[in-house]
């Protein structure tokens, strides 16, 4: 009964979403729905005004020029400088000294869109292809063109393409990924406003390429936990990743002890000695790497016994492998940086 | 003006009339004439492609075709606008025309490698133009892979190699332009008192030498990857789809300053002619040519930063982007002093340079936006990047060509255009492109991808104001194109210096000049823009030794 209540509320608020995004069908500029978007929007607006000075700077002279200077005005024209140095010099330091503080501050904010904040944040899979966006959560539900997250909480995205180069585009949140087949990138949002915002996909993609795209729907901490309710699965992303690593046989060598070949625990998010005594840290590029390309990386005191499975496992096995990877380690963040985790 | 245009005398033009006259001539001004018919063609079918576009816009789901088609008018219209009218228009027409003719040589250095490069040209055309009656390439003219390489069910290969083709004539021509440059000026001529358009042509010319052959290698990647599956770009083999951006990149972004800086060497004139004076900071603004050149090898990633790029590489290459600025921002502030203290004359061609000035810093002030990174992360691969290059192509670069064909129309013609119309179509054009390319910023910001057949509801209104201009823009193309033809039948005699100009194609050079150019080599001795001598007159060479100052107040050098 309860239930009911709330489903119907929740349509009726989707619907008043809706409505007003018809409403506003005339607008100039995005809504600012992310923690990221009020900075973005500052340096824009720096520049938007620093910019229109400098040209109304160059217009005022440009205008004053040509009409002091058209050929019928009597105006003294007795030497006509040719080059005056400290003029040159000036023009060229004072626009220099500017761009270094814009780079600058331009660099701050790339930092911090970069890095996700410290912090519990929720995982998200993002697998594109032609022509749809297909999304997982670590606890198993999956959606297609559709996002729904909870507002005011860190979404970390780790993004992935099927075939070929596809964009992941939310301009309300200001927030673009490629998403690159073979490798994985990844991208972060803190939804600040409930609401429903455009997906996009930006990376031109082929013959649907402007079809594809869909919605996220940032939800109040209630509506969300509703919405999980209504969606529970059976299976989280981890243990679907555990079926597959018995059905694939991966358990044959990785848990013979480490005889055959290495154990698996306490491996992501740690360093990793190779072959060749170099060392990497066991981030989801290695792994996917690891399983898809396994002579490329060979750990220290094994042999070259994996074979590929490339061709075996879809993007989103992939992933759940990965995730159940991730679980064998007690520390899940490890030794990762911004761009590994 | 002078009795040197009277019948009878033989010019380039009426050196022989039978079509292999001049399908064999190895003279560069009749090539400048083959390339100008040449590439007008091709602004034509590239504007088409871009007209339909616009009308297909006017409504969010698309008036005109379904998004198979669509994809293949952008993609045509970038292919064939790109390589086969912005990278050679200003080099090989008024290059061709006038390099010889400003520093006081016969030819180019190679005219028969000249000709050569036309017929390349004229090859990698056809194959194109065949490529899209067959059925064209939707690709995009970027050619990501590994959608070329791997997806795309068009015609890549056939337009990869119109491309490759088309690039041999660009590299013939760059060789040709950087010989010439040293070998062939005349006596006196020395570097740094050549006019700024040939500064700009030879920094041109390097970059087209230089960065050409890496579009070759790509291309012949792409050819070698979709026909054989090589696996250079193929992820499942090992391969990596961001090195063909990198590759891409790096010949494309240096390809943009090949589009550009013809275009500000022909500002350069333009502007001193009709102001009527020497140019404000003659070094700095030859230099600037050079440094832009010579840092636009080093900026390419900024196209890539949210491509999986590594972070830090992204700082390097905004950094480098935010350098590469500087020099172009000395340019405008140059042009923009030389207007001090001149003697102005509204004509058309200076009022398309002041155009070019407008526009071209609205464009560059944008590249700020796009190598801040954080904005680039929210506008790039949106119409803000459209608005953004178009401002730069259009607005700098075919703003440029059509200051440069007004200027030197009746050098090459030796006829007069009707002034009155031609300032109207230049008011007309500014006027038009603004109204086609701003709403496209806003619509950029507010997030609408490029490259969409269809789009959401919400930005129509902006697309619509973008179609309405362009329908503008179109009037404002077609108009001297036809006062322009009308010119050759009916247009006045021009003589030899119709805007009392400086330079050795207006003082020394009739209009149109002899096939030899010069009766008698010039030899010079005194600094580029001498505005402050009367200008010279054919038959008057022996006079600057004796009675003349040598130099112009820019003494400096």
């Amino acid at each position: 009964m309860i239930f009911d209540v709330c489903q119907s509320l929740a349509g009726s608020l989707h619907g008043l979403l809706l409505a007003q995004n018809e409403a506003s069908s005339l607008r100039f500029f995005p809504e600012s729905a992310s923690t990221l978007a009020p900075h973005t929007d500052a340096l824009f607006w720096t520049l938007v005004l620093i910019c229109s000075a400098v040209a109304i700077g160059i217009a005022i002279f440009l205008v004053y020029f040509l009409i002091r200077y058209r050929a019928s005005s009597s105006a003294d024209r007795s030497t006509p400088p040719g080059t005056i140095l400290w003029v040159e010099l000036t023009w060229m330091i004072i626009p220099l000294m500017i761009f270094i503080i814009i780079f600058l501050w331009s660099a701050g904010l790339y930092f911090f869109m970069k890095r996700p904040p410290k912090g519990n944040a929720l995982d998200v899979y993002v697998v594109g292809k032609q022509w749809m966006w297909k999304f997982q959560h670590p606890t198993g539900q999956r959606e297609i063109d559709e996002l729904h997250v909870p507002v005011n909480k860190t979404v970390r995205l780790m993004i992935t393409s099927e075939d070929v180069i596809h964009s992941l585009f939310i301009p309300d949140f200001r927030v673009k990924q490629d998403a690159v087949p073979g490798r994985y990138t990844s991208s972060w949002f803190t939804g600040t406003k409930p609401g429903k915002y455009h997906i996009f996909c930006a990376e031109y993609c082929g013959l649907n390429h402007s079809y594809m795209g869909g919605w996220i729907f940032v939800m109040s901490p209630e509506d969300y936990a509703n919405w999980l309710q209504k969606n529970t699965v059976a299976e989280s992303m981890s243990s679907a990743g555990a079926k597959l690593f018995m059905r694939m046989g991966c358990s044959g060598c990785h848990l013979s002890g480490g005889k055959l070949a290495p154990a698996l625990n306490d491996l992501y998010g740690n360093m990793v000695v190779l072959a060749d005594n170099s060392r990497t840290i066991a981030n989801y590029q290695y792994i996917r790497d690891s399983i898809l390309l396994p002579q490329k990386q060979i750990v220290a005191g094994y042999s070259a016994i994996m074979p590929t499975f490339a061709g075996l496992l879809k993007e989103q096995e992939l992933t759940q492998l990965i995730e159940y990877i991730k679980s064998l380690s007690a520390d899940q963040k490890g030794r990762l940086n911004e761009r590994s985790y | 003006m002078n009795d040197h245009t009277s019948a009878g005398r033989v010019d380039y033009l009426n050196n022989g009339y039978g079509l292999k006259s001049w399908l064999t001539t190895t003279d560069h001004k009749r090539i400048a004439v083959l390339y100008l018919i040449s590439i007008t063609l091709f602004f034509v079918l590239g504007g088409v492609f871009a007209t339909l576009i616009r009308i297909h816009l006017i409504s969010p789901r698309g008036v005109l075709f379904g998004p198979s088609i669509y994809n293949r008018m952008f993609s045509m219209h970038g292919i064939i606008m790109v390589w086969f009218f912005l990278i050679p228009s200003i080099p090989t027409v008024f290059g061709n025309f006038l390099l010889p003719l400003m520093i006081g040589a016969r030819d180019l250095a190679f005219p028969r490698l000249n000709l050569a490069s036309w017929y390349i040209y004229v090859v990698g055309g056809l194959i194109t133009i065949v490529m899209a009656i067959l059925g064209g390439v939707d690709t995009g003219w970027t050619f990501y892979t590994p959608f070329s390489s791997m997806f795309s069910n068009s015609y890549v290969l056939l337009t990869a190699a119109g491309v490759f083709i088309v690039g041999f004539s660009s590299i013939f021509t760059g060789i040709n332009f950087i010989v010439t440059t040293h070998t062939m000026r005349a006596p006196g001529m020395t570097w740094f008192r050549l006019p700024l358009f040939v500064w700009s042509n030879y920094a041109t010319a390097l970059i087209l030498v230089l960065a050409t052959p890496v579009l070759a290698v790509v291309l012949l990647l792409i050819a070698a990857e979709r026909g054989l599956g090589i696996g250079i770009f193929d992820p499942s083999l090992g391969g990596d789809p961001l090195l063909f951006q990198h590759l891409f990149w790096f010949y494309s972004h240096p390809a943009v300053y090949i589009m550009i800086l013809p275009g500000m060497g022909v500002v350069s004139e333009v502007i001193t002619a009709f102001s009527h004076r020497s140019v404000f900071g003659y070094s700095f603004v030859a230099f600037a040519s050079m440094a832009i050149a010579l840092i636009g090898f080093f900026v390419w990633g900024h196209h890539m930063f949210v491509a999986g790029m590594s972070m830090y590489a992204g700082l390097v290459f905004s950094l480098l982007s935010y350098l590469v600025a500087v020099p172009s921002a000395v340019k405008v502030f140059n042009w923009t002093a030389t207007l001090y203290k001149g003697r102005i004359n509204f004509e058309a061609p200076f009022i398309y340079s002041i155009g070019f000035i407008g526009l071209f810093t609205m464009g560059g002030m944008t590249g700020l936006f796009l190598a801040a990174l954080p904005v680039d992360v929210h506008v790039t691969d949106t119409y803000f990047i459209v608005a953004h290059f178009h401002y730069i192509m259009v607005g700098g670069m075919v703003m440029a060509y059509m200051a440069a064909l007004h200027f030197w129309w009746p050098k090459m013609t030796g006829r007069m255009y009707n002034r009155p119309l031609a300032v109207i179509a230049a008011l007309t054009i500014f006027l038009g492109f603004n109204l086609t390319f701003f709403p496209q910023f806003i619509l950029g910001y507010l997030g609408m991808p490029r490259r969409y057949a269809t789009y959401s509801p919400e930005f129509q209104m902006l697309n619509v104001l973008s179609s309405a201009g362009a329908s503008i823009l179109a009037v404002g193309y077609v108009m001297p194109l036809l006062y322009l033809f009308w010119s050759l039948a009916k247009g006045k005699s021009a003589g030899q210096n119709p805007w009392d100009a400086r330079g050795l194609e207006w003082e020394f050079a009739d209009s149109p000049p002899i096939p030899d150019n010069f009766a008698r080599t010039p030899v010079i001795s005194w600094h580029a823009y001498p505005y402050d001598r009367p200008a010279l007159t054919i038959g008057q060479e022996d006079l600057f030794d004796s009675t003349l100052k040598p130099e112009s107040p820019d003494a400096r050098h």
